[in-house]
């Protein structure tokens, strides 16, 4: 048992600081900027000069533009470029979950004409599976589309779409046939964003900010080259991508038991019987967590295939950021209130956080279903009664 | 990054389950819960000193194999899935590696390789009553040869040859190794909890003893022990709360209830998923632990009271809720859930109970990240 790279992880580790070192500064980037104009620019450069490094999606093919690496050297990767504040974000999900999906289901055409402008930052995707009426049953949805000749006619509305305001493509997931059970009458499609049917609507979230959007749908044609696997198939396409998002959403970010511990010392509260024994469960939990994703990493490193542990992640992050961020405005008392951060303790982080938290704990799959896929993914335990899984669709309330 | 156990430890491991899976099913464990008049398995206890586990971390000048603290881990998660009846932890855990770690030559010499063959037993004896060990709540004493006093509970104290004692002399605290067969000691069984192990008083009326390590360093010593037994504890209650989830599993899918498996329920399947990440996080703080004793790391305080803290909390939670999830029939006498319900009990309290190590590990950090 060790904590150290072996000499090729080194060697690896080292060419990775030193580019990003001469690339970026840690100091001049703003995590919280994120929809700013000038950070989407920021991060479109970051994107490019990485692509032309070599280091834009180390594991995929080089054909693709990638490296050809090995996955420990994205985890490599990943850890040092989170050091330097990278901007990133714009492309975590077209390259973590949509790309994937157009190469896998893609024709060489998609392959020529997607990848490279995406790899390069020149244009961002966003995934459009969620709606009003179908969240944690994604297949439930009902956003239409109809053949019309060689094309498709798209009309319905899709939710909780992150970045679909700066987006140039998406994958969009459609019911093409309402008379066969729901899963089986699906569809995927690459749509185009600037498409004048495409209506992108910011939401209004309790948090008080406007990260996901709504996206309305009027007459959208889309021509049948553009179809992502065969009409009914989209649901198997979808796993495709969804398999991808537990790799792209990572651990939330937020305060964790160091900056409760701080502020407990800050504030004189540290002797405080109830709240130790809390930062030690906290501590424990964090640092479980952590330690899973060493496991993990070991298993890349001997290019083993990981267990299924860190699917314990989101669980523990999610409801833990909550537990801090509550706890400490409670310490707080009746100051814990406000939320101005001039005037609140630590900048109003905790404040930000207990209000973004109800979110993180739904967002990428909820509490609840994340516990069923371990039960029934991890643990072999039986499925959920599924009642509308061998009727039509149409015949569905 | 190399978090794992070596090819060769694992072997170690596949090895160990086998032998004791064929030679310690639940009915070995079942012949000491239903005789009062015996403490543990004898001839389990046989077959792993024949085994020469006793001696896995023990240095072959000292009589052992001189492998290594993953080893011992190892070999603990092992006899925690079985729960294995036997005093392997008090003679190992505590007896040798306080030996180790605080012995003069002389001593080691004399007993780590008694230890190693399973001639002599030992145990450990802090506790005099309720609550948690302090320096102050240490009345039995020492005076430079004798000890008077009373130890209890003491675990595997009835059937164990030598203690290892936590005493006070003059003002302060020391360690001390008093024979048990010698004069002025009397040991009287205890009804627990935990049948499936020995629980003793001991008595000791000017008995002889001879002090360990430095005099009125008792307690702290005491500390340093316990920091590295609770690592191999942890690792024994993994091995327990591992087990307890697979019995759950097992039992979930096979029970029906209103026409399907209860395992189908989102309320069992969530309680489950719950265990599983519970026992996810005590396996990372226990590998850690794991590390930081085979590398004598400057960590080890907080990892093990982190890798205690994890694996108490996972095994309290997978034995009380297999037998939730087992229904009416988990509490019977016959199926084995209350087994690892006693059983997870015993290895939460025997080195401190979880608030104490809460404590320990907030002062640990604390320190660490003193401004």
């Amino acid at each position: 048992m060790n904590f150290e790279d072996t000499p090729e992880e080194a060697e690896f580790r080292a060419e990775a600081r030193a580019f990003l070192k001469k690339h970026l500064d840690p100091a001049e980037n703003d995590r919280d900027a994120r929809y700013q104009p000038d950070f989407i620019e920021r991060a479109k450069k970051w994107q490019k000069t990485k692509a032309e490094g070599g280091f834009a999606q180390i594991t995929w093919p080089k054909q693709f533009g990638g490296r050809g690496g090995t996955p420990i050297q994205q985890v490599i990767w990943n850890q040092e470029e989170s050091k330097f504040n990278a901007p990133t974000y714009p492309f975590a999900i077209g390259l973590g979950m949509c790309l994937p999906t157009v190469i896998a289901f893609g024709s060489d055409e998609h392959k020529k004409r997607y990848v490279p402008p995406a790899l390069t930052g020149e244009e961002i995707w966003c995934q459009l599976f969620s709606e009003p009426a179908a969240g944690s049953d994604v297949a439930g949805l009902k956003t239409k589309a109809v053949r019309d000749g060689d094309e498709w006619v798209i009309n319905g509305q899709k939710v909780w779409t992150t970045g679909a305001h700066i987006s140039d493509y998406g994958i969009v997931l459609t019911r093409t046939d309402p008379d066969v059970p729901k899963h089986k009458g699906l569809t995927m499609f690459i749509i185009d964003m600037k498409d004048p049917g495409v209506e992108v609507r910011p939401i209004h979230q309790a948090s008080g900010g406007s990260e996901f959007n709504e996206v309305y749908f009027t007459d959208v044609r889309i021509p049948d080259s553009d179809r992502l696997g065969e009409p009914g198939q989209g649901w198997k396409v979808a796993l495709v991508t969804l398999m991808n998002e537990r790799l792209a959403v990572g651990g939330s970010a937020g305060p964790d038991w160091r900056e409760i511990m701080n502020y407990a010392r800050e504030a004189g509260t540290m002797s405080d019987a109830a709240f130790r024994s809390k930062l030690a469960d906290w501590y424990v939990a964090a640092q479980g967590y952590k330690l899973t994703k060493f496991r993990t990493q070991t298993a890349l490193s001997k290019g083993e295939t990981p267990g299924p542990e860190s699917s314990i992640g989101k669980v523990i992050t999610a409801n833990q950021m909550q537990d801090i961020c509550n706890s400490a405005m409670e310490m707080q008392d009746h100051y814990g209130l406000i939320s101005d951060c001039e005037k609140a303790p630590m900048e109003a982080a905790f404040q930000e956080g207990w209000l973004w938290a109800p979110g993180m704990r739904i967002a990428g799959g909820t509490d609840e279903i994340l516990k069923n896929i371990i039960a029934e993914r991890v643990l072999g335990l039986p499925q959920d009664v599924r009642v509308d899984k061998d009727k039509p669709f149409s015949r569905m309330g | 990054m190399d978090f794992d156990f070596s090819d060769d430890q694992k072997f170690l491991r596949d090895e160990a389950r086998k032998f004791l899976e064929a030679q310690c099913d639940s009915g070995v464990v079942r012949k000491v819960l239903d005789n009062d008049n015996v403490h543990h398995s004898d001839e389990l206890w046989t077959q792993i000193k024949e085994m020469g586990w006793l001696g896995t971390a023990i240095p072959g000048e000292y009589g052992g194999l001189g492998l290594g603290m993953l080893e011992l881990c190892v070999i603990a998660e092992e006899l925690g899935r079985v729960l294995a009846p036997v005093p392997f932890g008090s003679s190992i855990y505590f007896f040798a590696e306080g030996l180790k770690a605080f012995g003069s030559d002389a001593q080691k010499q004399e007993f780590l390789p008694k230890v190693a063959d399973g001639s002599i037993v030992g145990c450990v004896g802090a506790s005099e009553g309720p609550g948690p060990i302090t320096a102050v709540s240490i009345k039995c004493e020492f005076d430079g040869s004798q000890v008077t006093g009373s130890k209890i509970p003491v675990t595997d104290g009835g059937i164990a040859t030598h203690a290892l004692l936590l005493v006070k002399e003059g003002s302060g605290t020391s360690l001390v190794i008093a024979d048990l067969s010698a004069d002025g000691v009397t040991s009287e069984t205890l009804k627990t909890v935990e049948p499936t192990r020995d629980h003793a008083q001991l008595t000791f009326s000017a008995a002889p003893g001879e002090r360990l390590g430095e005099a009125g360093q008792g307690i702290e010593m005491y500390q340093a022990i316990l920091d590295r037994a609770a690592i191999l504890l942890a690792f024994e209650q993994l091995g327990g709360a591992s087990r307890a989830q697979e019995m759950a599993i097992e039992y979930a899918k096979e029970r029906h209830a209103f026409g399907r498996p209860i395992g189908g329920n989102q309320a069992i399947k969530h309680k489950l998923a719950d265990m599983y990440v519970k026992n996810e996080v005590a396996r990372s703080n226990a590998y850690y632990g794991a590390w930081a004793l085979s590398t004598d790391a400057a960590e080890l305080p907080e990892a093990a009271a982190a890798a205690r803290i994890a694996a108490s909390e996972a095994f309290w939670f997978a034995s009380k809720e297999n037998t939730q999830t087992h229904g009416g029939m988990g509490f019977t006498w016959e199926v084995d859930c209350h087994l690892f319900y006693r059983r997870a009990k015993l290895l939460a309290v025997q080195a401190g109970a979880p608030a104490v190590w809460k404590e320990k590990l907030v002062r640990a950090l604390e320190m660490k990240n003193a401004a």
